[in-house]
């Protein structure tokens, strides 16, 4: 077994962990406040990578295009909420779902046209190009630590905001019970955009800070958001705990199986059928992890109390 | 006979009456129009149709909302591409390969998904079918992302049946539809369809005079599959093609909104809204490539504001009348 590469399969993983991390958190939210099944939350991740993108090529600096993009993001996810989606909580899910499908589409394809069918790009700057050897010939490279790094403060950060603040109570009150906190004499329509905008925030924030790796392309969100999907219903819809624990789980088991599966075929079978079966194999893995959990809790593994 | 007469005097029936009507006669309307793309637009929508009309069993009247359909297309698609490509051209074996093979796939995700409901359904049966989708996409030998193009149509052994020849291949999939137009109507007035109606109104009301309702629903999944094979294969047919697309979640969203343009929960309202979808789309396409520009707003609107589908909208006018 090769340790290196081991080692590096497993950081690849558990940024993916974290990217996830940062869009199931908002779908979760969302949906646990608000009862909302938001398809276009991809497409606010989209939102993010473009704007961070198009800002950082304005301002020749990476970091101060992100830092202009994120309350880009959070004010056109508000606005996506107030303008029409705020129309959908008296609807039922078959009908949001539709709407938000509809969303999906007229985004992918404006920003198609706008940007066109290569994308966008961020260029990574000299001082985060280089790598950090960890131990023995293990490197990691630096931007990588960055994300890793920067998603766990967001999570750290979110952690303390929902639990430790006002806003943060009142989003757990609005998860157990939202007539009961309207009924309070909350303003509840202020609250949900609010929480909707977090959540464009946090997708945002994950589409922009992973552009510099992949790139922006039209209809990046969607595979993203599918992958979002089996996270929270691995972990419990509306647990944020549970999401993160999901998140990093399925990142790592994806990545890890992407790469070590058809090793591990060989023990079993000869070399044209390990070429065979292993992709196809994990491709397949995440889904049917989520399968098992079902099969054993069908309500996730952390089921958010009083839901 | 009467009874069929004395429907076509209310709006909807006449309505009803001119989708199968123009179903029918589009191999000849066509070309009097000069338009002679119109037969495959219409018969693509007619394969569609039959999909449409299986999911509009299971989410029209279970209630049941599979975001995942489109994946049984492609086992049907599949079944006749993968064996096609191994040399068995038999329709009798590609045919029944296709629709066994389809409502075994939907009694394991069905035996699955069944057991949560609501939101976790719809994430639920949208994963499966990424999964069936990704695996198609991985699988080297049959084509991956490329897809699998099919060199000869099915295989029946009869002379006079050969789907090769256009018109046979037309109103092989017009008696197809009008079957499985009918096969739904008999189910759903039957106890079994019922059972799922009422499930669909108030699960545990259901539950409490007697009746499991997850074997009764795990049937019906099982039965829309089965159903939405059917389709996969003539689309494989028809096409001599068979891609991972077919499958795509898209395909599965634009599935549900066929139905609910048409008319959810009516018989004839997924053929409408499958028609009226594809030769839209058609249209629009032919005036700009951005077409869908226009079309997810106007996915938004009807779903906002045109409740019960054009069969609503035709239906509101039949209690006017009255």
């Amino acid at each position: 077994m090769d340790y290196a590469l081991l080692a590096e399969q497993f950081f690849n993983g558990f940024q993916l962990g974290i990217i996830l991390f940062l869009v199931a958190a908002g779908l979760t939210l969302v949906f646990g406040i608000m009862d909302l099944v938001n398809l276009a939350h991809g497409t606010l991740y989209m939102f993010g990578a473009f704007f961070a993108a198009t800002f950082s090529m304005v301002t020749g600096s990476m970091f101060l295009g992100m830092l202009f993009a994120l309350p880009v993001t959070l004010v056109a996810g508000m606005l996506m909420e107030w303008s029409l989606l705020r129309t959908l909580y008296q609807r039922n899910h078959l009908d949001q779902v539709q709407v938000t499908f509809g969303l999906i589409i007229f985004f992918n394809e404006l920003f198609l046209i706008a940007w066109g069918p290569e994308g966008a790009a961020i260029q990574l700057p000299d001082y985060l190009q280089g790598t950090t050897p960890l131990f023995g010939d293990v490197v990691v490279p630096d931007y990588r630590l960055v994300i890793i790094t920067s998603g766990l403060l967001v999570a750290l950060g979110l952690y303390f905001l929902v639990s430790k603040t006002r806003i943060g109570m009142l989003i757990r009150a609005g998860a157990s019970n939202r007539e009961m906190v309207a009924a309070l004499g909350v303003n509840i329509k202020m609250l949900y955009t609010v929480v909707f905008g977090l959540g464009a925030a946090l997708a945002g924030f994950a589409g922009m800070i992973i552009t510099p790796i992949t790139q922006a392309e039209s209809g990046m969100g969607e595979g993203i958001l599918i992958l979002a999907f089996v996270v929270i219903v691995i972990g419990g819809i509306g647990s944020i705990r549970g999401a993160f624990i999901a998140a990093i789980i399925t990142g790592l088991i994806d990545t890890l199986g992407r790469s070590f599966i058809d090793v591990a075929m060989l023990a079993v079978m000869d070399t044209e059928g390990a070429e065979t079966a292993g992709p196809a194999i994990s491709s397949m893995l995440i889904y049917i992890i989520m399968a098992v959990v079902l099969a054993v809790k069908p309500q996730g593994l952390f089921p958010p109390k009083g839901a | 006979m009467g009874k069929i007469l004395s429907l076509m005097k209310t709006p909807r029936g006449i309505y009803n009456t001119i989708l199968v009507l123009l179903c029918l006669s589009m191999p000849f309307l066509a070309p009097a129009i000069e338009q002679d793309f119109y037969r495959d637009v219409m018969l693509r929508a007619m394969i569609f149709a039959i999909a449409t009309i299986s999911l509009n069993l299971i989410m029209g009247y279970g209630g049941m909302i599979s975001f995942g359909h489109a994946v049984y297309l492609g086992v049907g698609g599949y079944a006749v591409g993968i064996l096609s490509y191994h040399g068995i051209e038999s329709g009798w074996i590609q045919w029944s390969v296709g629709i066994i093979g389809s409502g075994l796939l939907a009694l394991l995700f069905g035996a699955i998904c069944l057991r949560t409901k609501g939101v976790y359904f719809i994430m639920i049966t949208l994963a499966f079918a990424q999964m069936i989708y990704f695996l198609s996409v991985s699988i080297e030998k049959y084509g991956s992302d490329d897809g699998l193009n099919i060199d000869t149509r099915s295989n029946f052994g009869i002379e006079a049946f050969d789907l090769n020849d256009p018109m046979t291949m037309y109103y092989t999939a017009f008696v197809l539809l009008m079957a499985c137009l009918y096969f739904s109507h008999r189910i759903v007035n039957s106890r079994f369809g019922m059972v799922i109606r009422g499930s669909m109104s108030n699960d545990d009301r259901m539950g409490s005079i007697g009746y499991p309702t997850y074997p009764y629903k795990l049937a019906a999944f099982v039965i829309a599959g089965m159903m939405a094979g059917l389709s996969g294969i003539l689309s494989a047919n028809f096409e001599s093609f068979v891609s991972p697309d077919m499958m795509f979640w898209t395909t599965s969203g634009e599935m549900i909104f066929m139905a609910v343009l048409g008319g959810l929960g009516t018989i004839f309202g997924p053929l409408g809204g499958t028609m009226i979808f594809l030769i839209l789309s058609e249209m629009l396409s032919n005036i700009t490539e951005a077409w869908h520009l226009i079309f997810g707003p106007f996915l938004i609107v009807v779903v906002l504001f045109a409740r019960g589908g054009v069969e609503g909208i035709i239906g509101k006018f039949e209690k006017r009348n009255d």
